[in-house]
Order: structure tokens, then C-alpha cells, then sequence
């Protein structure tokens, strides 16, 4: 990238690959969250419900430090990673990808809820009197059928990771080439003398992946609805 | 033989069904619209829990509440043919008919090829299911429950969505799959032209019940299968032997209880056997054997009763032989012809009115 200084294609590549590992760490649990949500009726069902959604209402700060309680090296969940796996989550790009997802978390999970609950419950039905046990029939039916809200969520989810910044600066704070992604770098330059045409390039760059994704997104869904003839 | 009962409460609705098939047979479930005639062929498929009940095919019990028997769905091998044909549009059509086969449980007893043929398939193959007209999909939706490998069918008013032309295009199909395969079926229907064209055996559904149940020609008459299919269907549905073809008028001889039937109908080898349905508002009753009189068709028979029916007009049930038919005619007529109970009398019936079909 010619017009990027060294910092700032660090900031970009790095904000890259922090949100390609949050989408990644998300996307499964997602999945599942949103199944469950919208299939099964279980005690508990609302207050989950509402919990999957705390941060979009809590201010990231917030998020950022219950993250420090839980997953910082004397946390209950972060030191057994630690003692268990060898895994670091303070001040490292995991830390700053578990920050994303948490806060991404709940975009993800509504997209897929509204994808899944189109999907014809008929259709379900008649694979399974063609033999399809449960995962067969989710994997063969049900997941195909909700592919759009699927990629829509992550294409969603990976945007707002890649602009995600107090609970990120909360949470690994604010170093170079490890957690600094680029609304830390812009929020950086902006506080160092001259540089402001930094920060512009930062911003510009900002909104420039943010419509990509958006854009993207829109793109695969039109692309998918065609494929299933909608 | 199917055997099924099944008693499920769903808020004011009771349903409380009994019957059973002999076996290979198909069977209408025959009602009127919301008498729950789905919602025990989802029970038969395992698709709705019953409250109590037992589902069982020859020798497999299929569910039992009472021994706490309930195999689920996709382990019945119970093929289900949906009103709405319910083909998996993010696949083709050949990728749908090989989602069953895939799945299938035992080793195939028809293949893909098979299918394809006897339904016509193979210009379909390719094609996206909302490329296909609804006739087509059904077509799918059959070939695609077949290809499953059950050891029954289950079809919910497979051609309820079609109009009249489109519900001829698939009827042959059915008849075809009907006399070459030996499979169970359960045939949900409230259309009962299509009712006599495919079915053995009639089940009668009123408000959940089971209310009569027995061979199509024994239920062709019954009072309340009369009330479902209106005036003008009423009309018995006789079995017959192919004789062989009239030689001076080209019409087939069909021998009906112990009199004959001329009936128009290509070529038939002598011994098919055929099925007429004679309607009650085409019979003419005569109390002496009829002469110069254009109508070729005279079965000789006794009359067992004389009932009310609509309109200043009589029903005359006549037998011929072991076989009940019949006839509507006008009070007056009863009058003055002494029509009672006892009188030796002649049913007349042009040819031209039968539609025999192969059974």
C-alpha cells in the first residue's frame, strides 16, 4: 500500500486478522445460539435471550472490563486457558479478536435468527420421512436454507469487529502490531502532534472497508436468494 | 396389513381414528375439508405425537403407546407425498431424488432409472424446482418418496393444488404406480372422483372419527359417503369381468353381478378387471324387461329398498346379484310402477353414460 506508512498497513493487516479470528470464534457459537433461540422453548429462554443482546446496550468499556475480570490472567476463565492451554488473551490479538466477537456477537445472531426463522419447517419434515436424522437434516436442509442471513451476519459481524474500540482498548489496550487495529491507530494519531493527515487516511480507509463489506454482503445474499429461486 | 388407531386431543379437536387395510391396498381417507384426515396421516408418519394409539405394518409395529413403541420418522420408511409437493429448492430436481436414495434404508427395490420412467421424469432433471409447474413437482414428490425405498405411502391430497387438467396429467401416474407396485397407500383425498379412480378400500372421516370404513363398491352407497359427494355423484361403483368385445357394436361386454354391461372401452382381454361407476341420477328403472328402446345396457335385479331422497324424488337400491346399485326416480314414478320393496325390476343404462376404468 503505497500511500500507508508502515504503521498504518500494520494497523490495517493486523484489524484484518483480528476480525477473520473473531468471525471464526463467533460463527459457531452463533449458530447455535440462534438456533436454540428460535427453535427450542427451555426456562431461561428470555434471560438468555437478553444476555446475548448486553452489548449492544452496554457501553464497550463496560465489556471491556467484565472481559478483564473473566478472561485477565488472575480471571476465573482466563486462567485456567492459561494453565491448561498456554493460551494469553491480555495484550494479545486472540484478546483483542474475543473482545470483537463478544461485541459483534449479537448482530450475528439476530441475522441468523431472522434466516432461520424463514425457513420452511415443512421442508424439515419431509427429509426426515426420507430418512434425514436431526444433525443430517440440519446440515442437509436447514443450513442451506438459512445461508443467506448466515453470510449476511458474518460479512456484518467481520465490519463492526474491524471498527470495535472500547472494548478492545479496554480489554488488550493499545500496542503496536499486536492490539493496536486502525480505530486504535486513528484514535492514536489523533492524539500525537501532526498527525492528522494520518488519522484522515485511517478514516478514509475505514469507511472505504466498512461500505466493501456492506456492499459484499448484499451481493451474496441477492446471489444466494437467486440459487434457492426466491 | 395396515393397522392404525390413533386418539390425539388438540384443544377442542378430537381425533379418534381406527381402520384397517389389507395390504398391498390403497385406502382413501375420505372426508370433508378439516375432518383431520392430515392430521392422522401425520400420526401414521410419526410426524405428530398421538396421545395414545398403535401404527403397524404386516409384522413391523411402527408405534405402540401402550408397549411404549415409537420409532421415529425417518426410521419408519414411510414415504410422504405433501399437498404442497415440498421439494427442497436449493437442490435440482435429480439432486432431490437422490436425497432419498442416499438415505434410503435397505438395499434398493427401485432404482433412479426406474423411477424416471415410470414417472416420466428424465426431461425434469435438470431443472430448478420453481422452474416446475405444480403437476411436475408432484410428479418429483412421488418419484422422490418412492426413491426412499418405503414399504408405504402416504399421499395428502397430492393433487388438491391442481386445476382439473393439471390433476389429469398426474392421475395416470398414480394408477400406473398403484397396478405396478406393490406398496400400501393411504390416499387423503376429498376429491372422490379420484377416490374411485385409485382406491381399494374407503375410510369415512367425520370431525376426527372414523365414523365407516370398508371396500370401495360396499361404501359407494353408504348414506353419509351420499351426503359428502352430493346428489348428483351418488351412484354405486361396481367391480366387473371383462367377457370380450360385441362384435356388431364394437363395445365391451363386462359381466357385473349376474347380469351383463356393454360399455365403451378400447380393448380389453377377457378377465380384466374393470370399474363402473353408475350413477344414481342416470339409472332408469323399468318393471318389465324393455324392448325397441335404444338403451343397450339391462341388468336384471330385485329391489331392496325404496328411500326418501331429495326433491319429490325416491332412491331405489336394487340388487343384481350380490351387488346393490342405485337409482333415483321421481315419487310419481315410484307411484305409479308399484316400486317397493320385493318387485323384480330392470335397470337400464346407456353405455355412453359409463366411464369404466382398469382396477
Amino acid at each position: 500500500m503505497m500511500w500507508l506508512s508502515a504503521n498504518e498497513s500494520e494497523a490495517l493487516t493486523l484489524s484484518l486478522s483480528v476480525a477473520t479470528r473473531s468471525v471464526l470464534l463467533s460463527l459457531p457459537l452463533a449458530l447455535l445460539l440462534a438456533w436454540v433461540l428460535t427453535r427450542k422453548q427451555f426456562l431461561g429462554r428470555t434471560m438468555l435471550d437478553a444476555f446475548v443482546h448486553l452489548p449492544l446496550v452496554l457501553p464497550p468499556v463496560v465489556v471491556g472490563y467484565l472481559l478483564l475480570l473473566l478472561f485477565g490472567t488472575r480471571g476465573p476463565i482466563g486462567g485456567w486457558l492459561e494453565r491448561v492451554f498456554g493460551i494469553e488473551l491480555i495484550f494479545t490479538r486472540n484478546g483483542a479478536a474475543l473482545a470483537t466477537a463478544v461485541m459483534s456477537f449479537p448482530l450475528m445472531v439476530r441475522a441468523m435468527r431472522i434466516s432461520l426463522e424463514t425457513v420452511d419447517r415443512g421442508l424439515e419434515d419431509a427429509a426426515r420421512t426420507l430418512g434425514a436424522g436431526a444433525f443430517d437434516r440440519f446440515v442437509s436442509i436447514t443450513l442451506p436454507l438459512m445461508l443467506p442471513g448466515v453470510l449476511a451476519g458474518a460479512i456484518t459481524a467481520f465490519s463492526a469487529a474491524l471498527g470495535e474500540f472500547g472494548a478492545v482498548i479496554t480489554f488488550v489496550s493499545n500496542i503496536p502490531g499486536e492490539t493496536r487495529t486502525l480505530p486504535l491507530a486513528l484514535y492514536t494519531a489523533l492524539q500525537t502532534p501532526g498527525g492528522d493527515s494520518a488519522a484522515a487516511r485511517l478514516a478514509i480507509l475505514s469507511c472505504v472497508l466498512g461500505l466493501t463489506g456492506l456492499l459484499l454482503s448484499e451481493w451474496f445474499a441477492r446471489r444466494v436468494r437467486r440459487m434457492l429461486g426466491r | 396389513m395396515l393397522e392404525v388407531a390413533a386418539k390425539k386431543q388438540r384443544g377442542a379437536f378430537l381425533l379418534d381414528a381406527k381402520f384397517e387395510l389389507p395390504t398391498p391396498g390403497v385406502v382413501a381417507l375420505f372426508g370433508r375439508s378439516g375432518c383431520g384426515k392430515t392430521t392422522l396421516v401425520n400420526v401414521i408418519a410419526g410426524l405428530l405425537a398421538a396421545d395414545s394409539g398403535r401404527v403397524a405394518l404386516d409384522d413391523t409395529v411402527l408405534l405402540d403407546t401402550e408397549r411404549g413403541i415409537n420409532v421415529a420418522p425417518e426410521e419408519r420408511r414411510i414415504g410422504y407425498v405433501f399437498q404442497d409437493a415440498r421439494l427442497f429448492p436449493h437442490l435440482r430436481v435429480e439432486a432431490n431424488l437422490h436425497y432419498a436414495l442416499k438415505r434410503a434404508a435397505v438395499a434398493p427395490f427401485i432404482g433412479v432409472d426406474r423411477v424416471v420412467e415410470l414417472l416420466d421424469l428424465e426431461p425434469l432433471m435438470s431443472r430448478r424446482t420453481h422452474e416446475l409447474s405444480g403437476g411436475e413437482r408432484q410428479r418429483i414428490a412421488i418419484g422422490r418418496a418412492l426413491l426412499s425405498q418405503p414399504s408405504m405411502l402416504l399421499l395428502d391430497e397430492p393433487l388438491a393444488s391442481l386445476d382439473a387438467s393439471r390433476r389429469e396429467e398426474v392421475l395416470p401416474y398414480l394408477e400406473t404406480l398403484r397396478d405396478q407396485l406393490a406398496i400400501p397407500m393411504v390416499y387423503v383425498s376429498h376429491n372422490f372422483d379420484e377416490v374411485l379412480r385409485l382406491a381399494t378400500h374407503l375410510v369415512l372421516m367425520e370431525e376426527g372419527k372414523t365414523v365407516a370404513r370398508g371396500n370401495l363398491s360396499e361404501m359407494s352407497l353408504h348414506p353419509r359417503v351420499r351426503a359428502i359427494i352430493g346428489t348428483d355423484a351418488v351412484g354405486a361403483i361396481v367391480d366387473g369381468t371383462v367377457l370380450g368385445t360385441d362384435s356388431s357394436s364394437g363395445l365391451t361386454r363386462v359381466q357385473v353381478g349376474q347380469g351383463e354391461l356393454k360399455v365403451q372401452f378400447g380393448t380389453a382381454l377377457p378377465g380384466t378387471r374393470l370399474r363402473v361407476q353408475l350413477l344414481a341420477r342416470d339409472l332408469i328403472v323399468a318393471t318389465e324387461p324393455p324392448r325397441h328402446i335404444s338403451v343397450r345396457n339391462s341388468l336384471p335385479g330385485v329391489i331392496t329398498s325404496v328411500a326418501n331422497d331429495v326433491d319429490d324424488s325416491d332412491l331405489i337400491a336394487i340388487d343384481i346379484g350380490g351387488i346393490l346399485i342405485m337409482a333415483r326416480v321421481t315419487k310419481a314414478a315410484t307411484r305409479e310402477l308399484g316400486l317397493a320393496t320385493g318387485k323384480p325390476v330392470w335397470a337400464l343404462v346407456k353405455s355412453a353414460s359409463l366411464r369404466p376404468h382398469v382396477i
